[in-house]
């Protein structure tokens, strides 16, 4: 069966292909229910000069304006690139797809700062991005999601690792009226390394679906996963993460953690976290929280002198800077920690 | 002249149970009070009264700090008019470096008084002097406050925060708990340091010989709620030979 998609929906401008809350792994972010009708395609955009505090930094810089075909990004073996790429929804009311393939050569390494950006109300957006790592490649993905609170955006990465490879990601997103960011890894095993993390920050009543794939098939294979949410108003955040570890993938160590903070009673966080093992001698773990601040903590700041607001804002930066320390490239990174505190109104 | 905290029959809930019972108390400007007493008498609860904890509800009478109602203020307001609590168990707050919580603190407090925020150069000349005083490493301040820090190592923090934030009211709750002897000594200089004609304190402790180190001049028993004895240095010699018993008593 060919699984419905919002891409297939598009496509084919039958609503009865869209993923349901009958669909086990989209329960909480139903499609079908919510599109009551499919919008005309976008027109055909084109990308406009973009200034960002990465600019100076990038190798190069690619927009695709309200979807395009298959683009491809080859990084050369041995070849180390710093690459931006943005998807932006220029035109309200209109649906669009993009994708990308991407494929990292042996020994060589790809940063790339993946900004998904609704610049219109109401848009359907559908991105694939099919990402190949060769021996000895390595990839860092950062993406910055930040769509209209009116958009509906669906992206969906499918990730091959050689043995030896590694992949790291990390997803930063405010979400949309309904989002979801899918991660699909084939994790070989011998030396291969996965991260993946995340950090939604959700306020109104905006909608973000983290959901990832692991599927470890070989020996001694490592992921790492830690994803952080804030939820306020009336918020909706979705932690979806499953490991398999295939019959054979001894020595697996896979870790995931998901932990999200709820500031306001209205505020809704979804997880599920599941570890399929089939394999022995694994060192496998996942850990999930879902609270509010510490109200200790919140006393022991105010008593120093910091006012309510001040106090509630800085811990809960605390609590989600854990995650973005983990990205490696530096100036993504500070890039990341501006953007968490633009978001939770922090910056100074 | 009324003291620069004055304390008039407090009465005090903890979920919904009494634990402060009509409690009186003066502290002049330029005075170190001591305040010891037996486990679960009230003292902790006191101090958090006092600077506005959640959970700690006034039921009865009145505290004021130079003349002014301090339960008619939020905590980080009293905080800016100068009260500071040493915390008998200080909090780990992973993530916010030890630099980064007393900058945010000590501009909060700042910007409530009307002054400036301290410029970052001369924060940090500050710290490194403060921290060289406590002879604490000028590392530790980077990394999360508290986190993983021994017990001693906290409450020189808190003493740090302290020597940082330069409040006008001192509560220590039991500072010297947890320490080694020579931190006993760099801690109680760091206290004596500040110690001046528009200060005042009060030295939450168990024993005797915190109050070799800082000279108090006056001593009180809080027992069951309410201080029960006051008198000059002498009482603390008196308790440290012969207990509570008596006053555990005069409680009941
Ligand atoms: N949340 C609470 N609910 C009910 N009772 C509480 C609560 N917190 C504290 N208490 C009680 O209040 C009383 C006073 O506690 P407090 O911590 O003030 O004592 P203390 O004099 O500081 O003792 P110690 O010398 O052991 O530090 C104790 O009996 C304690 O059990
Ligand atoms: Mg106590």
């Amino acid at each position: 069966m060919v699984p419905m998609t919002l891409a297939s929906a598009i496509a084919t401008g039958d609503l009865a292909q869209l993923p349901s809350r009958r669909d086990e792994d989209w329960r909480w972010t139903d499609l079908r229910g919510l599109i009551r009708a499919l919008p005309p395609a976008s027109p055909q955009g084109r990308a406009w000069l973009w200034e960002n505090p990465l600019s100076g930094q990038l190798d190069m810089t690619v927009g695709t304006v309200n979807g395009r075909g298959h683009t491809d990004l080859d990084v050369a073996a041995g070849d180390e690139r710093f690459v931006g790429w943005r998807f932006m929804s220029a035109t309200p009311g209109t649906s669009n797809q993009a994708e990308l393939w991407v494929d990292v050569a042996a020994g060589a390494k790809l940063t790339l700062i993946e900004s998904y950006e609704g610049r219109g109300a109401g848009y359907l957006t559908d991105v694939a991005v099919n990402i190949k790592i060769a021996d000895g490649g390595s990839m860092e993905r950062i993406i910055f999601a930040e769509d209209d609170a009116e958009g509906i955006s669906v992206s969906t990465a499918d990730v091959t690792l050689a043995p030896g490879a590694s992949f790291a990601q990390t997803i930063l997103t405010s979400g949309a009226r309904r989002q979801r960011i899918e991660t699909r890894v084939t994790h070989p095993g011998q030396g291969a390394s996965v991260r993946l993390d995340g950090v939604y920050l959700l306020r109104d009543q905006r909608h973000a679906d983290l959901t990832t794939v692991v599927t470890h098939g070989g020996l001694e294979g490592t992921t790492t996963q830690l994803t952080k949410g804030v939820v306020r108003d009336q918020a909706r955040g979705v932690f979806q993460g499953r490991i398999v570890v295939e019959r054979g993938a001894d020595q697996t160590d896979a870790r995931m953690g998901h932990h999200a903070l709820i500031l306001s009673d209205r505020a809704e966080v979804d997880a599920k976290p599941e570890l399929l093992i089939f394999a022995d001698d694994v060192q496998c773990a996942h850990g999930n929280t879902i609270g509010a601040l510490d109200e200790s903590a919140i006393f022991y700041a105010r008593q120093r002198g910091m006012p309510q607001a001040v106090a509630r804002a800085m811990l809960t930066e605390a609590f989600v800077g854990e995650v973005v320390d983990r990205i490696e490239h530096e100036g993504a990174r500070d890039v990341a920690r501006a953007w968490v505190s633009a978001q939770l109104g922090t910056a100074t | 002249m009324t003291a620069m905290l004055s304390i008039t029959n407090l009465h005090a809930t903890v979920g919904d149970k009494p634990i402060l019972k009509g409690l009186t108390l003066d502290v002049p400007a330029g005075e170190v009070h001591a305040i010891m007493g037996p486990n679960g008498a009230g003292k902790s609860t006191l101090g958090y009264v006092l600077t506005g904890r959640p959970g700690y509800e006034v039921t009865g009478g009145s505290a004021t700090l130079d003349g002014q109602d301090l339960f008619a203020l939020a905590p980080d307001e009293r905080s800016a008019k100068g009260m500071f609590l040493s915390f008998q168990y200080p909090l780990e707050i992973p993530g916010v470096p030890a630099l980064t919580f007393i900058r945010t603190a000590l501009n909060a407090q700042r910007k409530a008084r009307g002054e400036d925020e301290i410029a970052a150069p001369a924060f940090l000349k500050m710290a490194r002097e403060k921290a060289a005083a406590l002879k604490i490493d000028f590392e530790m301040l980077k990394r999360g406050l508290n986190v993983g820090f021994s017990g001693g190592e906290k409450k020189r923090m808190e003493i740090f925060q302290m020597a940082m934030l330069e409040p006008r009211f001192l509560i220590l709750d039991e500072t010297d708990s947890g320490l080694d002897i020579d931190a006993l000594r760099i801690v109680s200089d760091g206290v004596n340091a500040m110690r001046s004609a528009e200060r005042a304190m009060l030295v939450i402790t168990h024993y005797q010989r915190l109050l070799d180190y800082i000279k108090p001049d006056r001593v009180h028993v809080l027992s069951g709620g309410k201080i029960v004895a006051s008198g000059g240095p002498e009482l603390a010699h008196q308790l440290e030979a012969e207990g509570y018993d008596k006053y555990v008593q005069v409680a009941a």
